[in-house]
């Protein structure tokens, strides 16, 4: 039986190491990462309509930045909060998936 | 002379009929590696047994030039016939007509013979191959689905409901076989997608095989939508018996019982398991040391394999296990595992069942993705369906039962009928490294040597905890047992349990954590 032993790897469950396999599926999972403010990101995929600044711009909390559509919706994204676009990654016509970065902001300081 | 003529006529009639959508559409069907569902139909029933109705059903399309076009049966096959000589109901979509698309008379054929499995009590088998609704009669195509899946639910409990996914199964079609109780899927044959490859690269611009993309692996491996994986039709329908062969035919009845074989496991129940609690081995291995004839039929192998559910005998009834699986992530309960053991664990509450529970592990799967995937509400299905099951509900704890887990796996707290607990279980409200280092905290922190101190407290918690007499002393276990009896405990407590009343309060149904 002990032939052809499998490799285990060492998984910590309460400070316990124990020997084991891993699952597919466990090796896709996704590190977690908290969401940075900056960044605009799409939370549906779908196809950008229009862009409403360009970098360098400055731009009030509540104008808009991008008109998109999906699932036959538009949706425009508004500026969280007053600041200056740094890069716009995305041009009309471009299709997003989700949670794809497509704009990156900086806050003004008070 | 004219019933002669009139016979005949009959007969050409059905061989027409049963040409489904020809020879070249069969020739194509054949060329994909697949069956037709004539073929299939016959080769999952008895011999000779099966009986068909509604072959002179026509589709009542009238858009689109349908009105001119002949479907044979309207795409679909439906019928009964016997399965070890008992009767089953079985409907198989005919891809080679129309592409198995579902029409407003296709789907009144199968929601024809899904009443009468119903209605008879006995089991229903759907093939789908399929292309999908279809287009050309609109609106009437949903309603079809919808009647479909509201039988579905109808019986659901009442009597078993099997899905062999032969060929495609997508949009709509998929919810049929999502709320039957066993999915079965092959390789390279079976596709289940809600939106395919076409639309999602449309939409997304993302590039995508249907195999890859709801392909018999992924829904074995990664969706657990499928129960049953097998590499050829042949093979599942190979699967296909062999559960039957496991499952009472209705909810008011017993599973088929067999004479009792002893295991023919060739390693010994006590030379199985590592002494130290940190190394792995295989719980099937355990199962089959118990097991009737050691044969062990395992259900959703490869999906969240650190949870193994599955039928097998013991005395020569039906038991269903329910095991930790110390080989993949420790045995560890996430979302999967305890999405897959709970919905299990209901089917064997409602088909008279009784449960038996192999515990070994060390807890939650600790980690962001789990806590927000929702391991709070997935794992509060584990608790739900064992405390709601009234079956006979038996736990063997081989080694941890750490925590949470501990009165997860069917605890004495949970409604479990009997307890046992090997000499190497671990009943403790976690695992020694972690409670050494919260309960001696301060002894560990102002030791001399604190990784000394620690290895020290560890094994004085090990000693005084991590062991079975503390949970025996309360009455928590019922009994400490040695391995080698481990067999013999389970055959008389079934039996003790053969008449068990277990009476819950009347209502309508609970709100179970789904």
């Amino acid at each position: 039986m002990e032939e052809n032993k499998p490799k285990y790897e060492v998984f910590v469950v309460n400070t316990a190491q124990y020997y084991t396999l891993h699952t597919k599926k466990y090796g896709m999972r996704k590190k977690w990462q908290a969401a940075d403010p900056n960044e605009i990101r799409s939370f549906i995929p779908g196809t950008i309509l229009e862009v409403f600044v360009t970098a360098g711009q400055e731009v009030a909390a509540g104008e808009n930045l991008i008109k998109y559509e999906a699932m036959k919706m538009q949706t425009i994204l508004e500026m969280p909060f007053t600041g200056i676009v740094k890069e716009v990654l995305v041009a009309v016509g471009d299709k997003v998936r989700k949670d794809q970065l497509m704009i990156l902001l900086e806050e003004l300081a008070e | 002379m004219s019933l002669k003529r009139n016979i005949l006529d009959l007969r050409r009639r059905k061989k027409e009929a049963q040409q489904g959508g020809g020879e070249a559409a069969i020739g194509k069907q054949v060329a994909m590696g697949k069956k037709t569902a004539r073929e299939r139909i016959k080769a999952i029933l008895d011999d000779n047994s099966f009986h068909e109705y509604d072959l002179f059903v026509e589709h009542t399309g009238k858009d689109f030039d349908m009105e001119k076009k002949v479907l044979h049966g309207d795409g679909v096959i439906i019928g009964t016939g016997t399965m070890f000589n008992q009767p089953v109901c079985i409907y198989a979509q005919d891809f080679t007509v129309a592409g198995g698309s579902l029409g407003l008379m296709h789907a009144r054929k199968i929601t024809k013979i899904m009443d009468h499995a119903l209605k008879m009590r006995v089991p229903i088998i759907g093939i789908n191959d399929s292309g999908g609704a279809r287009i050309q009669e609109g609106v009437n195509s949903l309603a079809g689905y919808g009647e479909i899946f509201y039988r579905n639910t109808e019986a659901s409990g009442v009597i078993p409901q099997l899905s062999v996914i032969l060929g495609p199964c997508a949009g709509g079609a998929v919810y049929s076989p999502a709320l039957t109780d066993f999915v079965f899927v092959v390789e390279n044959i079976s596709k289940m997608f809600i939106t395919g490859p076409s639309v999602i690269k449309t939409v997304l611009g993302e590039e995508i095989s249907m195999e890859e993309l709801g392909g018999a692996l992924v829904h074995s491996e990664i969706t657990g939508n499928a129960h049953f994986y097998a590499l050829s039709e042949d093979e599942c329908f190979e699967q296909i018996k062999k559960l039957i062969s496991y499952i009472p035919w209705n909810n008011t009845q017993k599973a088929l019982r067999f004479p009792t074989q002893a295991p023919t496991f060739p390693v010994s129940i006590e030379d199985i398991v590592p002494s130290d609690p940190h190394y792995p081995y295989d719980i099937r291995d355990i199962i089959k040391a118990i097991a009737d004839s050691s044969d062990f039929f395992e259900i959703m192998e490869l999906f969240a394999r650190n949870m193994v559910i599955g039928f097998g005998r013991i005395a020569g009834n039906t038991v269903g296990f329910v095991a930790n699986q110390p080989m993949y992530l420790a045995g560890v309960l996430d979302c999967d595992s305890s999405d897959k053991a709970a919905r299990f664990i209901r089917y064997c509450d409602a088909f008279n069942i009784p449960i038996v529970t192999l515990e070994d592990m060390p807890g939650y799967l600790p980690g962001v993705d789990q806590e927000h995937a929702g391991v709070i509400r997935h794992g509060a299905k584990l608790l739900y369906a064992y405390s709601e099951a009234t079956v006979p509900k038996v736990t063997v704890i081989i080694r941890k039962a750490y925590g949470g887990g501990y009165i997860a796996m069917n605890s004495r707290h949970l409604g479990a009928d009997f307890v046992y607990a090997w000499p190497t279980a671990e009943i403790a409200v976690m695992g020694p490294e972690g409670a050494a280092n919260i309960v001696f905290r301060k002894e560990i922190d102002e030791a001399e040597n604190p990784a000394e101190m620690r290895k020290l407290k560890i094994q004085e918690y090990k000693d005084k905890f991590a062991n079975p007499f503390v949970a025996a002393s309360k009455g928590y276990i019922d009994e400490v047992i040695e391995p080698l009896e481990t067999r013999a405990r389970l055959i008389h407590s079934l039996e003790i349990s053969e008449n068990k009343v277990d009476k819950r309060p009347a209502k309508k149904h609970g709100i179970p954590p789904f």
